[in-house]
């Protein structure tokens, strides 16, 4: 196997917009507000800026194709700006790509952003496209939360959970992630909740009710991203490097063949192994400090616990009724919010997870501060179960 | 008479699973026709919204067909309805096209009279005669618009007979028939209009059933040389009555008792489809062989066929047909859905319904029996079968490179691995139902649902495959067609054939 990313690269600066539905801001607003919150954490100019990274995923009510957005936005020095889309896994694309520029020596200092302006469509929800000219002809015109929903009724199959059990589960969820997001002054949602108002709500997707689908945000993150010695050279402390990131993509195995039984995301697996042998953690369940997930919905946070190997199989319904999730749980997850409170502006998510890890790495969370996390795993997820794109990144204090 | 035996050779038919109550229509309208409240009885048969002409017609070609992959022995279609989607794509290519039919075969669109359904079989009968197609089949099919609170909207109901024709055991041999063409026009509908103009009915009974049909049926009865007292089975769709049909037989020297049920207690006048609709649940439930059967359609004239019966009829007892279809209906109270699906109303549909529907021909095409028969592909080598069809094999143990065949799904047995019941995206009947369908044999296919039971959908549950409309294109006036999965309740299981329903 290659010598792998971990501790090659060093986050330098990091910022992420206010999220949520921004009827004051377009993605240019959004994306000059993450980027000058980094630009400051970082303390470089714009002309120490190599190459950039820019993920955005609807160009048609967001920010429009090309690189260009992001150059003309922020003024870039003429730089190369490579867009980046793999559905809501983007952002982590973008960091990904800024990384490996720094790890390859092509880059000293690169940028990673990631934006999306959503609530530009009149109505609530993502915007509907289409897929190319095949798909729609054959392929169900259902929502996100109807394909993400699916994981219930396939998960209740293989471990005969009951509606109820695994309802109030699901809730529990939402009900940990908003009680993080009330801390949370970036949060697009930053009300408490009651399981009982998660049961009663009204129904999206059946079982997702309105409280088990995230938040349909505006927004941007940004990450600065160096060598460790650069970063130690400008005068950096407690730096944070990267640990591993892996991407594991879908090729039609879960909706063409039949060995995949609908309750898990096969990606996430794969992914997860591979970043841990990157990052050399051989327990997650012990080693890992926290986490933000990809809980777009409920049910997708509550699988994704046994595909991290978090949760043995089978058993993330009692992990997440035990508290084992809660901020002060064993691993805490979501600890700012998540996508369900702190919002899903699709391009920008994957760089807001990390955000909150390098915050918390960095003992700079506030009223969310975690004590002495050492090891932050992000898990950003791009498509549906049963076609998708799965990004694992681990980030942790240099030497961790 | 032919010297070779010609005639019918099997049967197949389908309603559509809802039954508008007319009691729902009668009380939706007794305040502009409150003369409606006395006809509010029975129920007539009301398409999904997903259901046209073309589907219809295929579901019934489908139980005429049986499961049976190879269907290359069919080389004639003959297609009659006058609401068929398409002025100019041929309709019967699309139901060829879903039926996995051979390239080779005739396809004909037969339309503008209430006669196309009985044309179009006398066209089958003509060339299987005439040796230039030995397995034809017909259907017939009608899915009918009218306006709110007309009789026709009472009188009417949706659904498809389909019948195969040809010299090898043959169920009903032909006997003989007439055509007679005369310009009566007791109704039109003009080509760009959507609804039908209607002329006096009493005019219609008087001067066109009454003196027309007998004058077809004495021309039938002659060309086949069978005598009136020998018809034990009279066919013939009207919305006049059973004992306005009792009437006309008993005119033409044939016993009232011949006179076969409309249909119009729990199906509703099916229009083109109608005769052939009758024919098929009469040959299910009242004729036995060596009996004859006169099928009539009037409309711009009249056409008569006769029939007689032989003891291969009991060879289609399997045949849902039109008695099985009658069987399985779901009773519909709300007349508001029956005027959305019909598009009788504007209605909110939000902006999600804004997505345009535009379909690349060129990708339909080379994608079409993937799109239009549901084929994918199966491995020569390894025998795993999967959907789409690609050059490189989904198989994860081994991806051979164009080692795929055609292999058909639309018949295969089915379950659920995944759904749910989507109150966000845009359907014409929320909540919109879809999910993984995995198929026994292998492959799956994530796919709409329709004809749900909302409430009675879970993993494990078993699914049938029909063709229906995806989408409709209203800007550009296409629809696009693709395959959807129907739950299968116990209730619904319970009663697959006519015979069950028995």
């Amino acid at each position: 196997m290659a010598s792998g990313i971990k501790d090659k690269v060093a986050i330098l600066g990091m910022g992420c917009s206010k999220f949520g539905e921004r009827w004051d801001a377009g993605p240019e607003e959004l994306m000059v507000e993450a980027y000058l919150e980094a630009m400051q954490d970082a303390g470089i100019e714009p002309t120490q800026i190599d190459a950039a990274w820019f993920s955005t995923h609807i160009d048609e009510t967001g920010t429009g194709k090309g690189g260009t957005p992001l150059s003309m936005a922020l003024r870039l020095p003429n730089i190369a700006v490579t867009r980046v889309e793999n559905f809501c896994a983007g952002g982590s694309e973008a960091l990904r790509g800024a990384v490996y520029a720094v790890a390859s020596g092509a880059a000293d200092i690169a940028l990673a952003l990631g934006v999306e302006k959503l609530k530009d469509t009149g109505y609530g929800g993502l915007p509907v496209g289409n897929a190319g000219t095949l798909i729609p002809q054959w392929a169900p015109s259902g929502s996100a939360p109807g394909n993400f929903a699916q994981l219930a009724s396939a998960y209740r199959a293989k471990h005969n959970v009951s509606k109820e059990d695994l309802k109030r589960a699901i809730a529990h969820v939402s009900v940990k992630s908003h009680a993080n997001g009330a801390l949370n002054p970036k949060a697009h949602l930053q009300k408490a909740i009651t399981e009982e108002q998660v049961m009663n709500a009204p129904m999206i997707a059946e079982p997702l009710g309105l409280f088990d689908c995230c938040g349909v945000s505006d927004g941007a993150a940004a990450a600065i991203v160096t060598t460790p010695e650069i970063a130690k050279a400008l005068g950096k402390k407690n730096i944070v490097t990267v640990k591993a990131m892996q991407l594991s993509v879908s090729n039609g195995l879960e909706s063409q063949h039949n060995s995949w039984d609908g309750s898990y995301f096969h990606t996430a697996r794969i992914a997860a192994k591979k970043a841990y042998l990157e990052a050399g953690i051989q327990n997650p369940r012990d080693e890992v400090s926290m986490m933000e997930v990809h809980d777009c919905f409920s049910i997708t946070e509550l699988v994704t616990m046994e595909d991290l190997f978090i949760s043995a199989e089978g058993q993330a319904v009692k992990d997440v009724m035990n508290g084992f999730y809660d901020a002060d749980g064993k691993v805490p997850c979501q600890i700012d919010g998540g996508l369900k409170c702190f919002g899903h502006p699709i391009g920008a998510s994957g760089l807001r997870m990390a955000y909150e890890m390098y915050l918390q790495l960095q003992g700079r969370a506030g009223a969310r501060q975690l004590k002495d996390p050492r090891i932050g795993l992000t898990h950003n997820l791009g498509g549906a179960p049963s076609q998708n794109v799965c990004s694992v990144t681990i980030i942790g204090a240099h030497g961790a | 008479m032919a010297q070779q035996s010609i005639g019918l050779t099997g049967y197949g038919g389908y309603v559509p699973r809802l039954r508008l109550q007319r009691k729902a229509i009668a009380q939706a309208n007794a305040w502009v026709a409150p003369n409606f409240l006395g006809k509010g009885k029975g129920e007539r048969s009301m398409a999904n919204w997903d259901e046209d002409a073309v589907t219809m017609a295929v579901e019934a070609a489908r139980d005429l067909l049986g499961t049976d992959d190879d269907r290359s022995h069919v080389d004639a279609l003959f297609f009659g309805s006058t609401t068929m989607p398409f002025k100019d794509r041929l309709n019967a290519g699309i139901i060829s096209a879903a039926l996995t039919l051979g390239e080779n075969i005739r396809a004909v669109d037969v339309a503008s009279t209430q006669r196309a359904g009985t044309s179009a079989l006398m066209q089958a009968l003509t060339t299987v005669k005439a040796g230039e197609a030995k397995h034809a089949i017909v259907v017939a099919s009608d899915h009918r618009k009218t306006r709110a609170a007309s009789a026709q909207e009472m009188d009417f109901g949706d659904g498809a007979a389909a019948l195969s024709v040809g010299t090898e055991n043959v169920i009903a041999k032909y006997l003989g028939g007439t055509s007679l063409t005369i310009d009566f026009v007791d109704h039109f509908r003009g080509s760009t209009d959507d609804f039908d103009y209607n002329w006096e009915e009493r005019w219609i009974r008087d001067e066109g059933y009454t003196k027309i049909v007998p004058r077809a049926v004495k021309a039938a009865l002659t060309e086949a040389n069978v005598s009136a007292g020998d018809i034990k089975h009279f066919v013939l769709p009207t919305t006049f009555g059973v004992k306005f049909v009792q009437q006309l037989a008993k005119m033409s020297g044939i016993a009232p008792e011949a006179a076969r049920d409309t249909l119009d207690a729990n199906c509703g006048e099916t229009g083109a489809a109608h005769s052939l609709v009758m024919l098929v649940h009469t040959l299910q439930k009242d004729v036995k062989p060596g009996e004859k059967i006169m099928v009539l359609h009037f409309g711009g004239g009249c056409d008569v066929m006769i029939f007689e019966a032989t003891d291969k009829l009991s060879t289609q007892a399997d045949k849902r047909g039109i008695v099985g279809s009658l069987a399985q209906g779901t009773p519909e109270n709300n007349y508001m859905k029956f005027l959305t699906y019909n598009g009788l109303v504007e209605w909110e549909k939000g902006m999600r319904a804004e997505q345009d529907k535009k379909t690349a021909l060129t990708t339909l095409y080379r994608n079409e029996d993937m799109l239009m028969g549901l084929v994918g592909g199966r491995c020569t080598e390894t025998g795993v079968v999967q959907f789409p069809r690609s050059r490189i094999s989904v198989n994860p143990n081994r991806h051979t490179v164009d080692t795929q065949e055609p292999y058909k799904f639309a018949d295969r047995k089915a379950k659920i691995l995944s759904w749910s019941a989507d109150f966000l995206s845009f359907s014409m009947s929320p909540p919109n139902h879809y999910g993984m369908v995995v198929f026994d044999e292998g492959g799956r296919i994530m796919m709409d649902f329709t004809d749900v039971e909302q409430g009675t959908v879970d993993s494990g549950m078993e699914v049938r495959l029909v063709f229906r409309i995806k989408d409709v294109d209203e800007k550009r006036g296409f629809r696009k067609y693709f395959w959807k999965a129907v739950p299968v309740t116990s209730t619904s299981a319970n009663s697959k054939t006519g015979q069950a329903a028995e």
